[in-house]
């Protein structure tokens, strides 16, 4: 079964990749706020959206 | 705010991306529609080859998981990543590229399939020069994303984006594990893997190409669109990091939850069931998460279509990721297994998490690009209702059916026989069910037709702003170089760099050492399994041609209700000179495995000839598609020393030169098949010429290697 060998290296390979991805989100700060994040989203384009639509009208 | 940064979003990409996901969702399905008649009437293919079953199944699954979801998956993504990262997409020329490549590929891969061009692995049927321009246009796409990131103005990643990356990473390294093969033509390869490690390596891409094609990507859409949507923030953020991290850990090692009581090695089929049923966990967070975005605004999803069409998309991701873990299940999947439940769940994710998911977003998507107001509520609302009952139409009588099946296949007398010995009683008790299903399938795609005339007539009342203006601060300063900032860090910590180096290097001699040292400890030998004879192995590449193992299997499970119908269970040593493997996932016909000369089924060559030209005559009320053109087409042998050449490169202890007289060992095998079969009344002159004679010939192999070779002359 030497596949399944492969395939496990592989998979270790990607979830080191992860593990990695999240150490580095970790420690660069990315979740040390979680809660701004989900609001902020709410507010990005709507607002600049609308006033291109007004610039546009003008 | 000293200083702000004036940029613009492109939507025009996204409305392309849009539309494609519309058009070959629509021709995605009706040829699932026309596939799902087809097994009701199977005259329904025309007498074409090109329209028949085993060529358009792959041409439906492809069409809607790679062209419609893709497309959908695209659109998503170039909408949502430059407003999350307040940056525009970095390269214009990428993302059209990407667009067109795309486009391109599906285009190839609506010409291939119905050729008979296929890798017989199941979502990664196209051929390897579809293969390697699907690798090119996809690291476009990766090129583009991730440099968006690195250009981005907002420090913060949001959850969506973490399953944009995933997504990407992890399909890039799916889809070169499961394509790994050696090119015999143009249009024909062999993998490199072959039987057990065949099917593995092609169920750990097929249980990932759901998970990191159909699942993760839409559930970083579902973090974008539904708080948008419902314009209130995602229920909780900290539980979608969790899930985030929990799912793709687990994800990956689902895989050989496919293969429950088939060759593969207990312990492999253990580790997928635990890894499955562990899935719950993260599965059931997104869901929730998903869902409890709408707290206190369910009243919202009264009104509004977009909500609706997401609620219920959630609710059928839940639905599926429960019933994922229980099929899991050794005993569960004992019934589930080769029939229509698993097509019924595949479904209800299809056509309720990726379908309605996509569907909530271009009725948001619409009137925001074209800064108007969606035409029609009430025709959104009647979409949301006939989709919703098309699902319902679609899934319970294939639940009802896989049961009614699987019950029936295990049912014995008390005098200890088959209830329903004949397989065909199992599948003419379905047909009721087969028709339900079908109104299903109609009704959710009249819903998409309701839905596109809904988007056309809004885009067509408003006017479409390709190029949306935005602003926003630069990145302050101590985070503008991002690539020392990594480094920096990991400067600093010595401890956690060498552990990750080691992690690197041991990995690297793992890979290296590995196959050096496990090629001999491979599948428990059998002395008598030996290569396939030419003319079989021309066969057998008709039999992947004509998508053969689309209903049939090639997998005798350990049960006494299987081993009474087709004889002994199948070995994992019977299967290593398998190129592909051909095990299948689904019983619309029997199992093919102990069919082979001197099995307890086994039949004559002229039976065989009969019932490939009008099935019927030989089993009436089959729902079989005729193949009279294999008995017309001259077989084609000019590529038959390079395959062997090739198979026995790959391992296939074929004597040295052999390829020189394969030919003549064809012609002599095919003559001899001829002559059985005039014997038993077949007409024709050049039938040893037939493709069709090749294509008995490999029947008439299979499973019969590990027959004792004096029972075999007897027979």
């Amino acid at each position: 079964m030497k596949a399944i060998f492969l395939l496990i290296i592989l998979s270790l390979i990607l979830a080191a990749g992860f593990l990695a991805a999240f150490f580095w989100a970790v420690r660069s700060g990315q979740y040390d706020d979680d809660y701004t994040p989900s609001v902020r989203i709410l507010f990005d384009d709507d607002t600049t959206g609308k006033s291109s639509v007004t610039n546009e009208k003008q | 705010m000293a200083q702000v940064d004036k940029f613009q979003y492109d939507n025009d990409i996204v409305r392309k991306f849009l539309i494609a996901s519309v058009v070959f969702g629509i021709i995605g399905m009706i040829v699932g529609l026309w596939v799902a008649l087809q097994l009701i009437w199977p005259d329904l293919n025309f007498g074409i080859p090109f329209t028949t079953f085993g060529r358009i199944r792959p041409l439906h699954t492809n069409a809607v998981i790679f062209a419609f979801v893709g497309n959908g998956i695209f659109m998503g993504v170039y909408y949502s990543l430059p407003r999350l990262l307040k940056t525009p997409m970095w390269s214009k020329a990428l993302s059209n590229f990407h667009f067109w490549g795309w486009q391109a590929i599906i285009l190839a891969a609506a010409v291939t399939l119905p050729l008979g061009i296929t890798s017989a692995h199941e979502y990664a049927e196209l051929e390897w020069p579809i293969d390697l321009a699907i690798a090119v246009v996809w690291i476009a796409f990766g090129l583009n994303m991730f440099m968006t990131i690195l250009k981005r103005r907002e420090q913060h990643l949001y959850v969506a984006i973490w399953f944009y990356i995933a997504t990407w990473v992890t399909v890039t390294m799916l889809h070169v594990g499961n394509n790994i093969e050696v090119p015999v033509s143009l249009w024909k390869s062999y993998p490199v893997a072959a039987g057990v490690q065949d099917a593995l390596i092609q169920w750990w891409y097929g249980h990932n190409a759901v998970a990191f094609f159909l699942t993760t990507p839409y559930l970083g859409l579902m973090y974008y669109f539904m708080p948008k949507a419902a314009n209130r923030p995602v229920y909780s953020y900290r539980l979608s990091i969790i899930h985030f991290w929990a799912l793709i850990f687990i994800y990956i090692w689902a895989g050989p939850h496919h293969l429950l009581y088939t060759s593969l090695p207990d312990w492999a089929q253990s580790l997928g069931t635990v890894f499955s049923v562990m899935l719950i966990a993260p599965s059931w967070g997104g869901m929730l998460n998903g869902l409890l975005t709408l707290r206190g605004a369910w009243d919202r999803v009264r009104q509004d279509p977009v909500l609706k069409f997401l609620v219920v998309a959630i609710t059928a991701y839940g639905m599926a990721t429960f019933e994922g873990p229980m099929l899991s299940v050794k005993s569960v999947n004992a019934i589930s297994h080769y029939t229509d439940w698993t097509i019924g769940h595949v479904h209800v994710g299809a056509l309720g998490w990726n379908g309605f998911l996509t569907f909530g977003i271009m009725y948001w998507l619409i009137p925001r690009m074209y800064r108007t107001k969606l035409y029609s509520t009430q025709l959104a609302n009647t979409h949301f209702w006939i989709g919703t009952l098309g699902i319902l139409f679609y899934a319970i009588p294939m639940y009802w059916s896989g049961w009614t099946q699987a019950l029936m296949w295990k049912q014995f007398t008390p005098d200890g026989y088959l209830k329903y010995a004949n397989f065909l009683e199992t599948v003419t008790q379905l047909r009721w069910f087969y028709i339900a299903r079908a109104l299903g399938g109609l009704m959710f795609l009249s819903g998409v037709f309701i839905m596109a005339y809904n988007l056309i007539k809004t885009a067509r009342a408003g006017s479409f702003l390709a190029h949306e203006d935005a602003e926003a601060p630069p990145l302050a300063a101590h985070v503008t170089h991002k690539g020392e900032y990594w480094h920096k860090w990991i400067e600093r910590r010595p401890v956690p760099f060498l552990l990750v180096s080691l992690v690197a290097v041991v990995i690297g001699g793992i890979i290296e050492i590995f196959p050096m040292a496990l090629i001999k400890s491979n599948v428990p030998k059998i002395e008598s399994v030996a290569p396939y004879t030419p003319l079989e192995l021309e066969g057998r590449d008709i039999y992947i041609r004509e998508g053969c193992m689309g209903c049939h299997s090639q997998m005798v499970r350990p049960f006494r209700s299987e081993t009474e119908r087709y004889g002994e269970y199948s070995k994992s040593g019977e299967y290593i000179y398998d190129r592909p493997f051909l095990w299948g996932s689904k019983r619309t016909g029997p199992d093919l495995h102990r069919e082979g000369r001197g099995n307890k089924n086994s039949k004559s060559d002229a039976w065989h000839y009969n019932h490939m030209v009008v099935p019927q005559t030989m089993s009436p009320g089959s729902i079989m598609p005729a193949y009279p053109w294999l008995a017309k087409n001259e077989l084609n042998t000019s590529r038959t020393a390079d395959k062997i050449k090739v198979l026995k490169m790959l391992g296939t202890p074929y004597p040295q030169g052999y390829e020189q007289i394969a030919v003549q060992d064809l012609q002599k095998q095919a003559a001899q098949i001829a002559e059985s079969m005039r014997k038993d009344g077949v007409q024709d002159d050049k039938l040893e010429q037939r493709e069709i004679v090749a294509l008995v010939a490999y029947l008439q192999r299979l499973g019969t290697d590990i027959i004792p070779k004096a029972r075999a002359e007897s027979k």
